[in-house]
């Protein structure tokens, strides 16, 4: 299979991920113009999920663990859109994934930090 | 080696502020941006679980839509998403070449950061006056420092994009993929912003 990297202007990327190419790579302006297109499908997805989070926990007067639940879910996926699409981290470079699963580690070990609190069988 | 230095030239340069690295891939910039966000997780990240600590160890918890204004921090929900776009959309003009294109999206995203600081005041205020102030529980407490913290990223974020609106942007005349890889990378911090409001939104006023 011929690479199609190889057709087209040298330095340009043309791998791309749920269309928006690496970050770090020269684009032309064709695949820009296509990303900023990708840019707004992503906003109104992020504005629909907004609506959606207000209302599936400000209208529909769910229980507490409901609400909450479908709220942290509804705010991942947001976080992931803009995560993935806006900051690129769905085709960058593999130093910075390093770096983030590094956070992400310390990041769930402050989170568990309260649970083994309410755990210690020694606290007063 | 990103610097270009020729003979003569006396003036020390930075080394890839343009061009990446060989060994990551990335311009210093861009990594140095990302190793700052980093320790900004942490920094937000000990706040959520002051949050979680205080809010599972009380008897009882507020909830914050029965006083708190939830319209308009939906409002301002919709003004950080948007302020994300224009910041990528004025990335992507830059790459394009078009400066002017590029300022009049920036000029929208310290717009759009503007009114969501001016409706937050306004949200202060109206707390303010009903005597809800960051002594009243833990509640307001952990809600005034988010919040607060918060505005003050987003205020941040403006004065450096006012930086780059006005005397900064003499550097595209010389360097235009430099000036663009800076409103990259003032662009993530930005994007963080909004994923730490996307996330403070749902805790503090919907739950």
């Amino acid at each position: 299979m011929t690479d199609p990297a190889a057709a087209v202007e040298p330095g340009v990327d043309v791998h791309e991920h749920a269309g928006v190419g690496d970050p770090n790579a020269h684009h032309s302006p064709e695949q820009i113009r296509k990303e900023m297109k990708v840019y707004l499908t992503v906003f109104v997805g992020l504005a629909i999920l907004t609506a959606v989070t207000v209302g599936a926990c400000y209208g529909l007067n769910l229980p507490v663990h409901q609400a909450i639940l479908v709220a942290l879910i509804i705010a991942s996926i947001k976080g992931f859109l803009v995560a993935g699409f806006f900051m690129h981290l769905l085709s960058e470079k593999k130093v910075i994934y390093g770096v983030l699963i590094l956070t992400v580690i310390f990041f769930i070990f402050l989170m568990t930090l309260p649970i083994s609190h309410h755990a210690n069988p020694f606290g007063s | 080696m990103d610097a270009h230095a020729s003979a003569g030239h006396a003036e020390l340069e930075i080394p890839y502020n343009v061009h990446p690295r060989p060994d990551t891939g990335l311009y210093n910039g861009k990594l140095g941006v990302w190793l700052f966000l980093a320790s900004e997780v942490m920094l937000f990240g000990a706040l959520f679980s002051s949050l979680i600590l205080l809010r599972t160890g009380a008897e009882s918890w507020p909830r914050g839509y029965e006083f708190l204004n939830v319209k308009l921090a939906t409002f301002n929900t919709f003004i950080l998403i948007l302020s994300s776009v224009t910041v990528v959309m004025a990335w992507s003009h830059l790459r394009l070449g078009d400066l002017k294109k590029g300022r009049i999206y920036i000029s929208a995203t310290v717009l759009c950061a503007l009114i969501f600081l001016t409706a937050k005041a306004f949200e202060y205020s109206h707390e303010f006056q009903e005597g809800r102030f960051p002594k009243t529980n833990n509640f307001l407490a952990i809600y005034f420092t988010m919040t607060g913290l918060h505005g003050l990223h987003i205020l941040g974020g403006v004065i450096v994009f006012l930086y780059f609106l006005g005397p900064g942007a003499k550097m595209w005349a010389k360097e235009p993929e430099r000036y663009t890889n800076r409103i990259e990378i003032v662009g993530l911090y930005w994007h963080f912003v909004d994923l730490v409001w996307i996330f403070l939104f749902p805790i503090l006023y919907l739950m």
